[in-house]
């Protein structure tokens, strides 16, 4: 197979197919010839340990878990031979608290040795130049970010200083960066040379004529790194490692790790080293508790070995039971991280599974009554026939003002159709709907359960749109049916009943509001204030709003709104069924066309009270005197049953009822 | 007058219920045959009354019976004429009943609280629309910690007179600090519900859920955080083969912290889980920070536990066999009637937690 470079993922080069020397060994693997054949370690480095993006932290806890021994670290000590003429100077202590560095006059600046260029591939990098290369090795090797100015662009000190609001600089990924009086910059006296702890500055990158350059090794506040990233959506190496905090006392030593590789691959001379500011190092000591391991860990380590797993990881016990912390180990505070590192040392295989303290006796319900009133309801409309969707609590800004409200909105939404949280669940339920119908679906009843966001709270609530055919065309029943306001009721009326409200006594209230058809919709309250359920047929104006299906009805069901039930016990109040038969008796009355069925047939309800047990409506017709309304009363009787004469009584009463509302017995 | 087995005859071969009531009415009505011997026998003298009266009543029964065995046989050939024309085509389709469902996500939530109700965790709820403290700090979430950068955080804009913007919850562990604050110790619970990040693609949406569990008590170790993970997801998937595997992981409110991968055999080239052929992560569990515990007002001297958070679709992803997150948002009626559960499939500890 002929591949390039980059489609072997081994580099960027995409010219053409490799070609290898003519006295590549043919039938020898690839991978073996190139020596592409080393081991790779995929390291997953978790925000809190910046001393592992660098190879000799992954060694170091590599030697801890007993794959090694961590070889120790080689410091050259490196004599100045003269004074650097650029100076060091810190203006801004709180962003960059240390800053050292030093000047090396005389280098040469090439191609960097085989080996390391070998192992920057290796890891991912790729080789620059000598210069550039001895830097991002330090980094990768020792977790040290170093920078490295060329002298001949700069002019006077380098100073470490707040930028200047809407200073601007050019970093090395040539892009052009605003800054303001938050971030922290080197600069010499005349411009910004680095944007400081992030990236470098192209004007004063060292390139292949470079001779004299100047070292920087600095400390930078992790959070203020942070911030200024995040500003200006700039990531790079550098960054990732200051803003987890490097170790504060590995300046100098860097320094000198740093000075002298560039002397033995560059050559030239170097200064005398300076050192400005103070690193913050700290004097971190916690309490090592040797019981803790298993106490919180759930390992059982002998002490020995909790001490020795400690001490390989560089930490020190500096009395009996306090443990200085190395200065590399930010993430490490109290007790509870130090058994966290016997134990990820141990391995976490070794967490000995230990059951739950149980009580005693049967377990005990734990649903709250919110919870009890979503299930009940959940299910009482799927056995209903309604289908549960989950859709999107953000919703685009038309679709909110459509719907109610626009209390909350992001300030990043992904789209501009996630825009607004909801206050309602209808929009999310109608595009759903709207999406089934486009594909060919007859009919959909859909429901969802979830929070309408308003500015005073999230309101649990249950929403349903019935959209399409009741029916399909039936050979019983002939043509398709459509559904109307009164299907919605019907789901409304069931679903408050699954939540306990207490549905006998609900008040319809015409006109459910604007997102509603006026004279075809209604909420039912208890009470004048407490709506519990609005429902009926959207206003036809939504069909173009939001493309709402043709027809389409709805209800909603404001689950928090529905009173606590008083009597909590399981008991229920005593009854015996009645010995006697009930007695049934129809009444019709011409009513005028304003009047609420729903009033008359209380008011015949309430008229005996007693006697009434049941009233309902089952027959309605316009004729030329008016409205008509029937209505079956049933009358049940206690003891003896009803006399003629009590029975003529309770008709009369009855008919004074209905008379007051302006009903008239039709005759 | 026709004689005795004459009538009989008639009686069994009358044609119809008409002819056979005329004769019954001619034998035994008012002015019947029968009818009229019984009433001569008044007339008799007593000696042959006795020997006529047992002749006559003998043979009324006689006729009597044949008349009701006639009309029997009569009204049966009657009904089975009727029968013969009263067919119906019960291949015919009956009424259609809609028939509902419940979504995966709500099935999974109760099947999670039956099985922790079990185990002695309550179910906690919070708000979705959060402040930056519960969300970020109460949780040793520092002001610059990446998971507050913009790229994963929903923010909402500011409203007048707020301090700072609130956040959609990134998490559902701020519940875990509402919770604390509110019941204090020792406490059992787990907190379903709605979370958002700002990322989309297609393994992630910007909403999904996420159920948190949470323990704060007197002894509890890593070794009661594995041993109800074990437990839970053993009940969760109905498998007693569930391996687990906890890896050091880094959580800023948790310590020690650790993920969890879930073992799983490839059947049919599906991943399905239990034994070990291989792993994959299903969670991220730790000890509860000892600066969280003291955020939440309690003395972390005295109290600690241990929290989890696992994604729910993910869950019922694994266990039920979907492949693609966004349909889970997206209300198609074919995917809700293949993946949804019939409302009578409520997860009982007896019958069953899975459907």
């Amino acid at each position: 197979m002929m591949c390039s470079v980059r489609e072997l993922q081994i580099g960027e080069e995409h010219d053409g197919i490799i070609e290898l020397p003519a006295d590549a060994p043919v039938g020898t693997s690839f991978a073996d010839y190139a020596e592409l054949n080393d081991p790779v370690f995929d390291v997953n480095v978790t925000p809190n340990r910046q001393d592992c993006m660098g190879v000799r932290g992954i060694a170091r806890d590599l030697a801890a878990a007993g794959l090694g021994t961590l070889k120790p670290l080689a410091v050259p000590q490196i004599e100045g031979s003269f004074k650097s003429h650029i100076d060091i100077r810190i203006e801004d202590s709180e962003g960059c608290p240390a800053f050292f560095g030093r000047a090396v006059r005389g280098v040469r600046n090439g191609p960097s040795p085989d080996w390391m260029q070998r192992r920057l591939k290796s890891a991912g990098q790729r080789p620059i130049s000598a210069l550039v290369d001895i830097t991002n090795y330090v980094m990768l090797d020792v977790g040290r970010p170093a920078h490295a100015y060329d002298i001949a662009k700069l002019d006077g000190a380098l100073i470490a200083r707040s930028a200047r609001d809407g200073e601007k600089v050019l970093a090395l990924n040539e892009k052009e960066y605003v800054l303001d009086p938050s971030m922290t910059v080197i600069a010499d006296e005349r411009q910004v040379h680095d944007i400081g702890g992030i990236m470098g500055g192209e004007d004063s990158g060292v390139t292949e004529g470079t001779t004299d350059v100047m070292l920087e090794i600095a400390y930078f506040t992790p959070d203020k790194i942070a911030q200024t990233g995040q500003k200006l959506g700039l990531t790079s190496d550098a960054r990732s490692r200051f803003e987890r905090g490097v170790d504060p006392a590995f300046l100098a030593d860097g320094l000198e790790i740093l000075s002298g590789l560039i002397l033995d691959i560059c050559g030239g001379e170097a200064s005398e080293a300076i050192h400005q500011g103070v690193p913050p190092v700290e004097d971190r000591t916690v309490r090592f508790d040797r019981d803790r391991a298993f106490a919180l860990g759930g390992v059982e380590v002998p002490e020995e070995r909790q001490r020795a797993i400690l001490e390989s990881l560089g930490f020190e016990f500096a009395g009996a039971n306090d443990v200085r912390v190395p200065t590399w180990r930010r993430d490490v505070a109290g007790t509870a991280d130090l058994v966290e590192e016997v134990a990820r040392i141990i391995g976490y295989d070794r967490v000995i599974s230990t059951p739950l303290p149980r009580k005693a006796g049967v377990a005990k319900p734990t649903a709250t009554r919110s919870q009890m009133i979503e299930r009940n309801v959940r299910r009482a409309a799927a056995a209903r026939g309604l289908d549960e969707a989950v859709t999107w609590s953000f919703i685009s800004e038309e679709e909110a003002a459509a719907f109610g409200t626009t209390d909350w909105r992001l300030a990043n939404p992904i789209s501009e159709d996630m825009k607004v949280m909801r206050p309602s669940l209808l929009p999310g339920l109608i595009a759903a709907a709207r999406r089934n119908l486009d594909r060919g679906a007859p009919s959909t009843r859909l429901f969802e359960i979830g929070r309408r966001y308003l500015a005073d709270a999230e309101h649990p609530t249950a929403t349903l749109l019935l959209a399409g055919d009741k029916q399909p065309r039936s050979w019983q029943a002939g043509k398709a049916k459509a559904f109307d306001a009164f299907d919605a009721k019907a789901e409304a009326l069931a679903l408050l009943d699954a939540a306990g409200a207490p549905v006998a006594n609900l008040q319809l209230y015409p006109d459910a509001g604007p997102t509603w058809h006026p004279g075809r919709s209604a909420t039912l309250r208890l009470g004048p204030k407490t709506i519990v359920a609005a429902f009926g047929e959207l206003h036809p104006r939504l069909e173009k709003l939001v493309d709402a299906p043709k027809g389409s009805v709805a209800a909603e069901v404001y689950l928090d709104a529905i009173p606590a039930p008083r009597s909590s016990g399981h008991a229920r109040p005593h009854y015996k069924p009645p010995a006697l038969q009930p007695v049934t008796r129809d009444f019709a009355f011409l009513v005028t066309s304003d009047i609420q069925a729903d009033n008359l047939v209380r008011a015949i309800r309430g008229a005996d009270k007693q006697a009434i047990s049941a009233a309902r409506l089952f027959d309605r017709f316009e004729s030329a005197d008016g409205l008509s309304l029937a209505v079956e009363v049933t009358l049940q009787p206690g003891d003896k049953s009803f006399t003629e004469a009590e029975l003529a009584e309770i008709s009369k009463r009855i008919v004074a009822a209905a008379q007051k509302l302006g009903a008239r017995l039709r005759s | 007058m026709a004689s005795d087995t004459d009538l009989l005859d008639q009686i069994r071969s009358a044609a119809d219920l008409g002819a056979l009531d005329q004769l019954r009415v001619s034998v035994l009505g008012k002015s019947g045959s029968i009818t009229q011997q019984l009433k001569s026998l008044g007339s008799m003298d007593p000696e042959t009354r006795a020997a006529e009266a047992p002749k006559i009543h003998a043979f009324r029964e006689q006729v009597t019976s044949a008349l009701a065995d006639r009309k029997s046989a009569l009204e049966t050939a009657e009904l089975n004429r009727k029968l013969a024309t009263e067919t119906l085509d019960l291949s015919l389709p009956a009424p259609e009943t809609p028939s509902g469902t419940v979504h995966p996500v709500s099935q999974v939530m109760d099947e999670l609280a039956e099985i922790f109700a079990d185990l002695g965790f309550a179910v906690a709820e919070g708000p979705e629309i959060e402040d930056q403290w519960h969300n970020f700090t109460a949780l040793n979430m520092p002001e610059f910690h990446p998971a507050r950068a913009m790229q994963d955080t929903f923010y909402l804009e500011r409203h007048e007179g707020e301090q700072e913007a609130k956040v959609l919850r990134t998490h559902t562990s701020p519940v875990q600090i509402r919770e604390m604050q509110a019941k204090g110790a020792p406490l059992y619970v787990i907190a379903p519900g709605r979370v958002y990040r700002s990322d989309s693609d297609a393994t992630h949406t910007p909403m999904f859920h996420q159920v948190e569990g949470l323990v704060i008590d007197r002894a509890i170790h890593m070794g009661h955080l594995k041993w109800t993970l074990e437990t839970f997801l053993k009940a969760f998937f109905e498998r007693d083969d569930v391996v687990l595997r906890m890896r050091p992981s880094y959580f800023p409110f948790t310590e020690p912290s650790a993920e969890v991968d879930v073992g799983y055999t490839l059947v049919n080239g599906k991943r399905t889980i239990g034994g070990s052929e291989g792993f994959m992560e299903v969670l991220g569990s730790g000890m509860v920070h000892p600066k969280v515990i003291a955020n939440c007002g309690l003395d972390p001297d005295k109290w600690q536990g241990f929290a989890f958070g696992c994604g729910i679709d993910r869950l019922a992803m694994l266990k039920y066999g979907m492949d693609d997150l966004r349909a889970f948002f997206d209300g198609d009626i074919r995917w809700l009637k293949h993946y949804g559960f019939r409302a009578l499939d409520v997860p009982t500890l007896s019958g069953g937690v899975g459907a």
